[in-house]
């Protein structure tokens, strides 16, 4: 894992900056704040110069009038927001500066993230204080459709307000948050090393992207090196991830298409994954086998896991076949929730939602952690932008994780999986991986005592739901659902 | 259409002969609960109590007739922290998941404890073969939610069971929360319990839910479903998997025994 390129810069200098950033072809990735010492707040804004150069960093004081990126790079708008809700800094001329984490009920006495916030003290919401945005408010035939945040069927609590004529989707605005736990406050004071089980529980179905990305972030902090048998594992267990969350993917969008063999299958085949996890590393989640330095404990792979992949690469591609070749399937995906690559890029669409878009990036092949430097992944990149692409891409993903794993078990090194990693205090890390989502990053900062001071989370789901609406205005209430299956976003991840 | 017709045939029957008939549940492999030998405990170490994230295992003020620790298996996330920080093969890695129990008390470490009775046998038995199930997510890590959508698989296939998820807290019997209750998710939470006809009950899935979890407190979250509304069945894990899932189903329905008992599984 290269470093980050570090710089300094002052507010007034931030619009320039990211303003040439972005029209010499990078991104910003994300922005957020801590405080390096009581009542002195500090921004931070990751960005990418370009595809795989190295991430820059860029520090600036926030005791100062501090402008909104929103209109240089969309992207920004979230994270500005989220920062407003949480450490009570307000960006000027912000094009939304509404409510994001925090619901428009919730009166905190002071900012959660705050050094002086009272341990503890929960923030009471008030329901009947709720925020509705205002569309065609002049006109009748306009319906809004609240629904949620308890919706049908067993899924995570989110509300979406729809603004719809008939069957047309006027507007659409979701309201996520209400799973907010305030998990990265949560880490602060642990001892890093406490930190990796609260990792494993910021969204169940990413445990070994988001402890994998946290160990790798105290991990650069302390200059710790990782066994080469442990780097190799961990790539295995990450593309297992991939694996259990695509499979689960397929039968979902199967169900939403009421393709129902299509939906037992792509679920059968998520449980047996599953239950190759369960034998692998005794968790259906691959939890509590990451550690700082590399793993807990040595995996046994060898003998028995080869042939089940290739059982289950044989079967999948038996289903794949199968899904492509079926009529009223694809007719349901094709043309279905486009998003443009301008959209997806400007609005920070990652994984295989910006890859079926046409933007071809990947932090594994692009910024190469755990095994990926000598097992690179064949990525898979699509232009059409619709659900079709979206479900394209995850397949091509199935096959090449199993191959990176089978890859990974021919070239297993023997040795010790875990070396000592020794805390620096006064440091910081910068972690990345490529969840099955798309890319992930922790931020960690570790303070003098050699407690966490800050941990900074960017899941891909909050990236991913900050573009998914602009594929839902102007479509239609028979899509939606197929849109939304074809996202794969989960809300534990976004919310925190 | 023709095609997926001869792919599911072939496939042939793929649900698990379990828990109707003996077989497989599915969970070779599977790390459970950490089992307490309190006779094993070496007299000065506090190893599992200072390495224990959720504070499900705690330091007893003196040496009772329960050991030294106090072992609350409705905390415990199954991190299997302390199986490792502990020298003396104390706190054990075990393949124990079928935690679920009427009580909270029964969740708590005990060495004679008192089996548990089943509780309003008669209310329920209209139920026996037919449950409506509303699910609510009250701030999980997601973990839980697909235990939960496994349980529709063909490997688990819940529908034989009698069991059923249903869209309205109107038509359920049974709510079934997941998470620790976040601050925003209170309201909706209660307003769902509400809308429920009577009898109606309570299934608490995952630590999160029994007791707070690996997120209890904090600004935003909660620390459980106790005094919010009440429980009728507690199942600790993290998250469960679908098996003890389904067994605390069917125990809640007298269909199952109780297994835990003083924080251990009885046959």
């Amino acid at each position: 894992m290269t470093p980050p390129q570090a710089s300094t810069l002052h507010a007034r200098d931030l619009i320039k900056a990211a303003g040439e950033l972005i029209s010499s072809g990078g991104r910003m990735q994300m922005a957020y704040a801590w405080y390096p010492r009581k009542s002195e707040l500090e921004l931070r804004y990751v960005a990418s110069p370009a595809a795989q150069a190295p991430f820059a960093v860029w520090r600036c004081d926030a005791n100062w009038s501090i402008p909104s990126l929103a209109n240089t790079s969309p992207l920004l708008s979230w994270y500005e927001r989220e920062i407003t809700d949480l450490f009570g800094l307000e960006f000027d001329g912000h094009p939304q500066p509404q409510r994001l984490v925090l619901h428009a009920g919730a009166a905190p006495t002071k900012p959660p993230l705050a050094p002086d916030y009272p341990q503890d003290a929960p923030i009471r919401i008030d329901r009947t204080r709720q925020a509705v945005p205002e569309v065609a408010v002049d006109e009748p035939d306009v319906q809004l459709l609240p629904f949620g945040p308890v919706r049908a069927d067993v899924l995570e609590s989110a509300e979406f307000l729809f603004f719809y004529v008939g069957e047309a989707i006027l507007h659409y605005h979701p309201r996520l948050f209400f799973k907010h736990r305030g998990m990265e406050k949560r880490f602060e004071g642990l001892s890093p090393e406490r930190g990796v089980v609260l990792s494993e529980r910021v969204s169940g179905v990413g445990s070994v992207a988001h402890a994998l990305a946290y160990c790798q972030a105290v991990e650069a902090a302390s200059n710790c090196a990782v066994p080469p048998r442990a780097r190799f594992l961990r790539l295995l267990l990450a593309e297992m991830e991939r694996l259990y969350n695509h499979l689960h993917y397929f039968g979902h969008l199967c169900h939403t298409t009421t393709l129902k063999v299509g939906e037992a299958e792509g679920k059968l085949l998520e449980e047996r994954a599953k239950q190759l996890n369960t034998r692998l590393t005794g968790s259906r989640f691959l939890r509590s086998i990451l550690a700082l330095g590399g793993l807990r404990r040595d995996l046994s792979p060898q003998g028995w896991l080869n042939h089940e992949l290739d059982r289950l690469r044989d079967a999948f591609a038996r289903y794949a076949k199968h899904m492509e070749s079926t009529a009223s399937h694809l007719d349901r995906l094709i043309a279905t929730g486009k998003l443009d690559r301008r959209t997806a890029f400007d609005q920070g669409a990652t994984g295989p939602v910006e890859r079926a878009s046409g933007i071809d990036r990947d932090v594994r092949r692009d910024h190469p952690y755990a095994a990926y430097q000598e097992i690179p992944p064949l990525v898979a990149v699509r232009e059409a932008g619709d659900a079709h692409a979206r479900a394209q891409v995850r397949m091509a993903e199935v096959s090449a994780s199993i191959a990176l794993i089978q890859c990974a078990l021919d070239m297993m090194p023997d040795g010790p999986v875990r070396a000592e990693c020794a805390i620096t205090p006064n440091s910081e890390g910068l972690g990345w991986t490529e969840s099955p989502r798309g890319t992930l990053f922790y931020a960690v900062h570790v303070g003098a005592d050699g407690k966490l001071a800050r941990v900074k989370i960017k899941s891909p789901s909050f990236s991913n739901w900050r573009v998914f609406p602009f594929t839902v205005h102007d479509s239609n209430m028979m899509d939606y659902a197929i849109n939304e299956a074809s996202f794969g976003l989960t809300i534990a991840g976004c919310d925190r | 259409m023709p095609q997926w017709t001869l792919l599911g045939l072939l496939q042939g029957k793929q649900t698990a002969p379990w828990p109707l008939a003996e077989g497989s549940d599915g969970q070779a492999g599977f790390l459970g609960m950490p089992r307490y030998h309190p006779e094993l405990c070496g007299e000065g170490c506090e190893a599992c109590a200072e390495i224990c994230p959720t504070k499900a295992i705690t330091m007893r003020p003196e040496s009772g007739p329960d050991g030294r620790l106090n072992v609350d298996y409705g905390r415990c996330v199954v991190c299997q922290l302390c199986t490792e920080a502990c020298p003396d093969g104390a706190m054990a890695t075990s393949s124990d998941w079928a935690f679920g129990a009427r009580r909270r008390e029964d969740l708590i470490w005990q060495k004679d404890a008192a089996p548990a009775s089943a509780a309003d046998a008669d209310q329920r038995r209209a139920f026996r073969r037919s449950l409506h199930v509303r699910h609510v997510d009250a701030g999980s890590c997601n973990g839980c939610e697909s235990e939960l959508q496994a349980l529709n698989n063909p490997f688990y296939n819940l529908h034989r069971l009698g069991i059923f998820f249903t869209a309205s807290p109107r038509f359920a019997d049974l709510l079934l929360v997941t998470g620790p209750v976040t601050q925003a998710m209170l309201g909706p939470l209660r307003a769902t319990y509400e809308a429920m006809a009577e009898p109606r009950w309570v299934l608490a899935v995952g630590t999160c839910a029994v007791s707070g979890g690996i997120a209890e407190g904090g600004y935003a979250s909660g620390h459980g479903l106790d005094g919010i509304i009440p429980v009728d069945v507690y199942l600790p894990g993290c998250p469960p998997n679908p098996a003890a899932i389904i067994h605390a189903l069917l125990m809640f329905l007298n269909r199952a025994p109780q297994r835990a008992k003083g924080g251990q599984l009885v046959e």
